[in-house]
């Protein structure tokens, strides 16, 4: 709930009157306010900045530094203000937060200095407002990315990675030369051997001397054997490459789909195709072509050039703008060759043969090359070909800026939708958690406040105590109000979060035992039997319950600064599944380890005080209280495997799982 | 959109200013302080002074926000709106609180028979008292424990009229209603719920 929002509240209560009349049910008690103060201001003195705000306002999140007695430790006696040695500039947007309910993060700010002061002050990042999240974020991951780079050339340099196998430091050697002395020897005896075996294919072909005969050879034939061995030692090179970096990659089915280890592939192919295939003469000349493929090898060069990269993944950014200039080119060029072939038909001796023979004309002509190899000669053709040559410039000149300056655009958007859409998915996931958490919280604080009425059947005051410093006023008059809701039209809230739907039969079960119990308790008179109403109704649930419970922790402690604070929370829940020993040892175990979710060791004595101390049940004094119209519905008890005397506190073995009541 | 800029634009030229606070603190039942924390609250959500429909229905859902609480944010909309000009100035607002908070018991069911009669015409309909037990039941949503049947709201509507009908007529007066609900304990305990709200 907005912290504005929050001073509607009274408006909101006082509005329910309208549904007093339409109400079957007795209304539940308000919320009384202890020890109301009048509202005052105080100070903040921050580094010499004095801030002035009323208390109420402060605590309207009380689960911050700000809001909690937390900030007494920074009460200043002398001066009767709170003096904080921190940053006035980041304590003014915290300040803001408190009046306004939302968080903004200023641009000019350091995001980790901004950070330590949430940390500070008791404040999750995550409930930042939309207009200034984004920028958060982005500006988090640089520095995440920042701090990875520094963190990992910090490793390198101190090569302390003990703990990778060889395959994976392998892999690394691969994948990042300069990580030890030997991968940069092989990053660099690669490369060599690349150049090497390009410029060897590139030299074949040249002729060098003749041989008797005047007949000009080539140096790949003319030192055949000495071009072999090379080729040869080449190919072993690459081979060992190719297979080491099979062993080591991670994912061996992805590494083989990987462009890279095509690229690999089609370079080393040829050769052993190669030698497989020497003897037989008709394939030879496909060999020969096979040969063409080797020049492949200079892709091999990517692995070593980072811009060999970036332009690659910029093509295949950009593969649909080339392709629409691909179409638009051809659709030109065919119109023109259609164009040309029929001017140029009448003319005698014209080179135009056929429009597949203008496309040659065409293209030369529309990109300024001009061979002059055919020309026409026909005025028609002259008037055509001049017409073709000019919008030529046009058809080429125009679309490349414009493809430039698109793709550069497109780039940068994409990735912007991209930022966008991840971020929009997180940004609904925090909606539905806030509203989820409300919702939460208000069944969460009905079922505490129903654990505390039973406390004080029992009379045990330490729990007591933990109870009513969970919820702050404003949450209990909120939650009072939905209770108030549920009493007019004789419903009642279920929390509605597809996670928990998984095991969505169960919490419709849990549900059941707890709302039924309202609703008995509510719509019908004393008359109700209890005991035989709830055993029936109440099978046992051990597991089913503790699940329930568990889980739904998981969701509450996950909701920043929402309506419950998160550490109480986890005592209340605590108290709340007050487990007794049955048959069931080890679900407790379980149970109880999936509650404490960030284990506080603290939290556990109070588990097993609580464990110790109380068994709510009490059956008979029901009929007692129904007359106050106050429904309280003596709690829990489900699951009765055992005996349930009247309400002690029990040590006894004889204990009932009472969880969440 | 191009109303909603212009509506927006008026509204922030008509910045209303409330009337003087001893004024208002005579006319209604709450003290100067008690004022000062309700305009407060006022003026943080609706800067401009007065609150419309738009603003109303927002506010109001953010206390309920697993159900539609839209239809009922309307009626109760129209039950502050006395002077029905389309907005809630504080005075309005002040006013309403007075009577719900402060006021007598014959004030408030007054305020609750108001609030039902839709038409304000002095009589509760089966049909007005079913559009406003939709509109409670809306606001709790589709995640419901019983699931809310179809025939829910008009079954809860037969039995208020069974309740406060006593002549059997069809409609419930002002009359019928006030008495009905002074016999009813319940409905007397609870409209001294809310006494400290503020």
């Amino acid at each position: 709930m907005a912290a504005g929002v929050a001073a509607w509240l009274p408006f909101a209560r006082a509005a329910a009157i309208g549904w007093m009349p339409v109400a079957n049910c007795p209304m539940p008690l308000a919320p009384t306010e202890k020890n109301k103060r009048q509202d005052e201001l105080i100070i903040l003195n921050v580094s010499g900045r004095r801030f002035q705000t009323w208390r109420t306002t402060l605590e309207r999140y009380p689960d911050t530094l700000l809001g909690s007695t937390e900030k007494e430790f920074f009460f200043n006696e002398d001066t009767k203000e709170y003096f904080f040695d921190r940053d006035p500039e980041v304590f003014r947007c915290i300040l803001n937060f408190y009046r306004t309910g939302k968080l903004h993060y200023p641009r000019y700010e350091c995001i980790s200095a901004y950070d330590e002061e949430l940390a500070f002050y008791g404040i999750l990042p995550e409930i930042i407002g939309d207009c200034c999240y984004e920028e958060y974020k982005d500006r988090k991951r640089e520095n995440a990315e920042r701090l990875m780079d520094d963190n990992d050339s910090e490793n390198n340099q101190e090569g302390s990675m003990p703990s990778l196998s060889f395959r994976q430091t392998m892999w690394r050697a691969f994948e990042n030369p300069h990580t030890s002395t030997l991968a940069l020897v092989f990053y660099y005896v690669t490369g060599f051997f690349i150049a090497v075996s390009v410029i060897t294919n590139v030299v074949e072909t040249v002729p060098c001397g003749t041989v008797p005969g005047n007949k000009e050879l080539p140096c790949g034939e003319r030192y055949a054997v000495a071009f072999f061995c090379l080729d040869t030692a080449c190919v072993m090179i690459f081979t060992v490459e190719y297979l080491l970096r099979l062993f080591a990659a991670p994912s061996r089915y992805r590494f083989i789909r990987s462009v890279m280890s095509i690229i690999d592939v089609v370079a080393i192919m040829p050769y052993y195709i190669g030698l497989v295939m020497t003897n037989n003469e008709d394939v030879s000349g496909a060999f020969v072509t096979l040969r063409v493929f080797r020049v492949f090898r200079i892709f091999k060069f990517s692995r070593h050039s980072q811009g060999l990269r970036i332009l690659g993944y910029t093509l295949k950014s950009c593969a649909s703008e080339l392709g629409f200039l691909l179409f638009s080119l051809t659709m030109a060029i065919i119109i023109f060759a259609t164009v040309m072939f029929y001017a140029e038909k009448g003319s005698s001796a014209s080179k135009f043969t056929s429009i597949p023979a203008s496309f040659w004309y065409t293209i030369v002509t529309m990109t300024t090359l001009g061979y002059g190899d055919m020309v026409p000669k026909t005025i028609a053709g002259k008037i055509f070909g001049s017409i073709c040559s000019l919008s030529g410039v046009l058809v080429i000149a125009l679309p490349v800026p414009v493809i430039v300056s698109n793709f550069s655009r497109i780039y940068h958007q994409n990735q912007r939708a991209d930022k966008r859409r991840a971020q929009k998915k997180a940004r609904l996931a925090r909606i539905r958690v806030a509203k989820t958490g409300s919702s939460n919280a208000y069944l969460h604080s009905k079922r505490n406040g129903l654990l505390n009425e039973a406390l004080e059947l029992t009379g045990s005051t330490e729990e007591e105590q933990h109870m009513t410093k969970g919820t702050s006023l404003i949450e209990s008059q909120h939650h009072h109000l939905l209770h108030c809701l549920e009493k007019t039209t004789g419903l009642s809230y279920l929390v509605d979060d597809p996670l928990l739907s998984v095991r969505a039969s169960t919490i419709k079960n849990h549900e059941f035992i707890d709302e039924q119990m309202f609703e008995q308790n509510c719509m019908e008179s004393s008359m109700q039997n209890y005991p035989s109403s709830r055993s029936p109704s109440l099978s046992s649930h051990h597991g089913l319950t503790t699940s329930c419970c568990s889980r739904r922790n998981k969701k509450t402690t996950h909701l920043p600064n929402s309506s419950v604070p998160a550490t109480r929370l986890r005592s209340m829940q605590e108290l709340s599944t007050i487990h007794i020993q049955c048959s069931e040892q080890p679900s407790l175990t379980t149970s109880r380890s999936s509650l404490n979710m960030k284990s506080d060791d603290g939290l556990r004595p109070n588990c097993k005080a609580a464990q110790i101390t109380t068994a709510i049940i009490s059956i008979p004094t029901p009929p007692a209280l129904t007359p106050e119209g106050e429904s309280r519905p003596t709690p829990g008890s489900p699951g009765h495997s055992t005996n349930i005397p009247t309400t002690t506190t029990t040590t006894t073995a004889n204990i009932v799982k009472v969880s969440a009541l | 959109s191009a109303d909603t800029v212009e509506d927006e634009m008026e509204m922030a030229t008509v910045r209303h200013r409330p009337e003087a606070l001893e004024l208002l603190e005579a006319q209604s039942k709450f003290t100067k302080k008690e004022l000062q924390i309700l305009y407060r609250g006022f003026k943080n959500e609706c800067p401009s002074g007065v609150v419309n429909e738009e603003t109303f229905k927002e506010i109001y859902s953010q206390f309920f926000p697993q159900g539609d609480s839209t239809t009922y944010a309307h009626f109760l909309f129209n039950a502050f709106d006395t002077d029905h000009n389309g907005s809630v100035s504080f005075e309005d607002f002040v006013m309403g609180l007075s009577i719900l908070l402060r006021g007598t018991v014959q004030e408030k069911l007054n305020w609750a028979f108001n609030l039902y009669d839709i038409n304000k015409d002095g009589y509760i309909t089966k049909e007005e008292m079913l559009d406003i037990m939709k509109a409670i039941y809306d606001m709790m949503g589709k995640c419901t424990y019983p699931v809310l049947k179809e025939d829910a709201p008009r079954q809860h509507v037969e039995t208020f009229f069974q309740k406060m009908d006593k002549n059997k007529d069809g409609v419930v007066t002002i009359d019928e209603f006030i008495e009905s609900c002074q016999k009813d304990e319940n409905i007397m305990r609870s409209m001294q719920l809310f006494e400290n709200v503020i």
